[in-house]
């Protein structure tokens, strides 16, 4: 009973905030409902027993990449206007993309009906857990069967990751280059060396 | 709880949903009060080595000040921009403080008080925690002004960088505790210090990283010296510039149970929580929620402490702080420390081993795993590693 309320009133706050990324005018606004989204995908995750799963889309998705969507979003300069006016011209392309979206689910869907799947069954019952918790069974799994898909997927992010920042980075022109700060050298410095007393005569400078 | 309200009579759905939210109460309230004392305490102690007096007009000692605060934002008048976005500059307080409230579900008081045990208690707490910057970043953007918009751009930098290094030393307690529960983490640190002390921090592994968790919890929670977003120098009062009363309260109140929280993780992370600072019997005749509370306590003098005498960062220096000492730094302390765990605790040897083609695969077996080969799954894996369905099928 409890069950199901929780899961329709998940489930509909997830379309309805989905729904409202897309409705919604304001860029920012946007981005929030994305979060509220995500964060009732995760209350989804909680019900059906994967609260690992749960946890991660909350620390990954809302906690560190929605936060640099809002970050970027926000800074943007943007002319609400112009944003709204292509919706017409811009229907068939999304009605197509929708489309084929649909077609993947079906297919998807469909190909999971049909046969026998590592993670679950196709009668819709779940596999048995390996341990107690889930994430030990996650873990169980990963770093045994899994073992080489999942190193492979963590060195393409790793190569995803210096190519990005190898693309961003700009070596600067000498000229413009500002003097280079060496915390170690600022630290080591001492009163003794760095001052020094000097008392020069009225009306005379010192050289530094 | 649920069982009382059990034995008087109710069903277990009535007696569940009672007791859940006496609990509720049973934290919030006095939350409420210890944060409303811990801020005099933070005054009081700035003003000591100020060599000031610190409140003392109101009530005996100055004590109830903080109430007096309370009562005058909550008397004054809402002032709402007319150029701010309404909706979300009234969201952003309720939704600090509602976060900062929520963590609290899983800190344990006592050995079986604690309001949701569940297995990601730690990780639901870093969930929870990294949605107190939405508080600060949408309050900024709401205010649709300049210095609270600075403000929630940095507090947002600066809270994601943290993070990481947060969640490095998590991860090192973690592979100690070999659970995410809290009150498991807790129980790991019986006499973990040479037998006598109970706490991670006696570990010479793990007490670099309590170093590196105490400095990244002041950045976390804004702190001095790590309270940039609110310098005042620079930036007026940061993303609190707009606000006025009540929604300003509800951002300091949201602020100090942050501060209590990450208090209290220290505490139970690297101090043994509610278990009495030395494993000696008769210290655990002392309720295990007074030594929570001493430890607490101690710790937010360490943080009232750092915030009357080091002067504040520049941010230059606190995102070299945090990516390039303390990231790197943490994870070489996850590689010893997994290393250091996998040669005492989970290496089995030789003879403990399973090797598939010295077990035979019965037919249950082969069931279980869709047909798979047992061989990628099992092979020269130690038997205690394995989970129960599976050990059954090797002896």
């Amino acid at each position: 009973m409890l069950q199901t309320i929780a899961f329709y009133l998940f489930a509909t706050l997830v379309v309805a905030s989905a729904v409202m990324v897309i409705m919604s005018r304001n860029p920012v606004h946007s981005v929030l409902w994305l979060i509220l989204s995500f964060f009732n995908a995760a209350g989804l995750m909680v019900l059906v027993g994967a609260e690992f799963i749960a946890m991660l889309l909350v620390i990954v998705y809302v906690g560190a990449v929605a936060v640099l969507f809002l970050f970027v979003v926000m800074m943007l300069d943007i002319d609400f206007a112009s944003m709204r006016a292509g919706f017409v011209r811009n229907a068939p392309l999304g009605i197509a993309i929708a489309l084929v979206l649909l077609a993947e689910l079906v297919l998807g869907i469909g190909a999971y009906r049909a046969g026998a799947l590592i993670l679950g069954t196709p009668d819709g019952t779940a596999a048995p857990l390996l341990f107690e918790s889930n994430i030990e069974s996650i873990g169980a799994l990963l770093y045994s069967r899994y073992l080489f898909l999942f190193e492979s997927a963590g060195i393409i992010l790793l190569v995803a990751m210096i190519g990005a920042i190898v693309l961003t980075h700009r070596e600067r022109p000498a000229a413009h280059r500002r003097a280079h700060q060496d915390i170690g050298k600022q630290v080591r410095r001492n009163p003794k060396e760095a001052t020094f007393n000097a008392s020069p005569e009225i009306g005379k400078g010192i050289d530094l | 709880m649920t069982e009382t309200f059990q034995d008087w009579g109710m069903t277990y759905e009535w007696a569940w949903g009672l007791a859940t939210l006496a609990g509720v109460l049973l934290i919030a309230l006095p939350l409420m009060l210890a944060v409303a004392m811990i801020i005099y305490m933070d005054r009081k102690v700035w003003a000591a080595i100020a060599l000031r007096r610190g409140p003392n007009v109101v009530g005996p000692f100055g004590l109830a000040q903080s109430f007096a605060d309370g009562l005058k934002v909550f008397l004054q008048e809402t002032i709402i921009p007319s150029a701010a976005n309404k909706g979300l500059f009234l969201l952003a307080p309720i939704l600090t403080f509602t976060v900062a409230l929520a963590a609290w579900a899983v800190i344990p008081f006592n050995s079986g008080a604690v309001l949701a045990d569940i297995n990601v208690g730690l990780l639901y707490i870093f969930a929870i925690s990294s949605l107190g910057v939405y508080g600060v970043v949408i309050s900024g953007w709401a205010s649709n002004s300049k210095y609270p918009f600075f403000s929630a751009m940095r507090a947002a930098a600066q809270m994601i960088s943290y993070e990481v290094s947060i969640g490095f030393v998590i991860i090192c307690v973690v592979l100690y505790a070999g659970t995410f529960n809290m009150n498991g983490i807790i129980v790991g640190q019986i006499g973990h210090g040479l037998g006598v002390f109970n706490g991670y921090a006696f570990n010479l592994l793990l007490f670099p990283m309590w170093v590196v968790f105490l400095i990244s919890s002041l950045a976390e929670t804004a702190r001095a010296p790590f309270d940039l977003t609110e310098a005042e120098s620079e930036l007026v009062a940061g993303y609190q510039t707009e606000y006025s009363s009540m929604s300003f309260a509800l951002f300091w109140l949201g602020e100090y149970a942050n501060v209590l929280l990450m208090c209290a993780l220290n505490a139970i992370l690297f101090f043994g929580g509610w278990l009495p600072p030395i494993n000696w019997e008769p210290l655990y005749a002392v309720p295990g929620f007074i030594w929570l509370f001493a430890k607490i306590f101690l710790f937010f003098f360490i943080f009232s402490w750092i915030k009357a005498t080091v002067p504040r960062f520049r941010y230059d220096q606190l995102m070299r702080l945090g990516w390039k000492v303390f990231l790197p730094m943490s994870l070489l302390f996850v590689v010893l420390i997994s290393g250091w765990l996998m040669l005492t605790r989970y290496d089995c040897g030789d003879a403990g081993r399973v090797y598939v083609s010295t077990v035979p695969v019965t037919e249950a077996g082969v069931l279980y795993r869709d047909g798979q080969s047992a061989a990628n799954l099992w092979d020269g894996r130690c038997v205690d590693d394995l989970p129960a369905v599976e050990r059954e099928f090797v002896s």
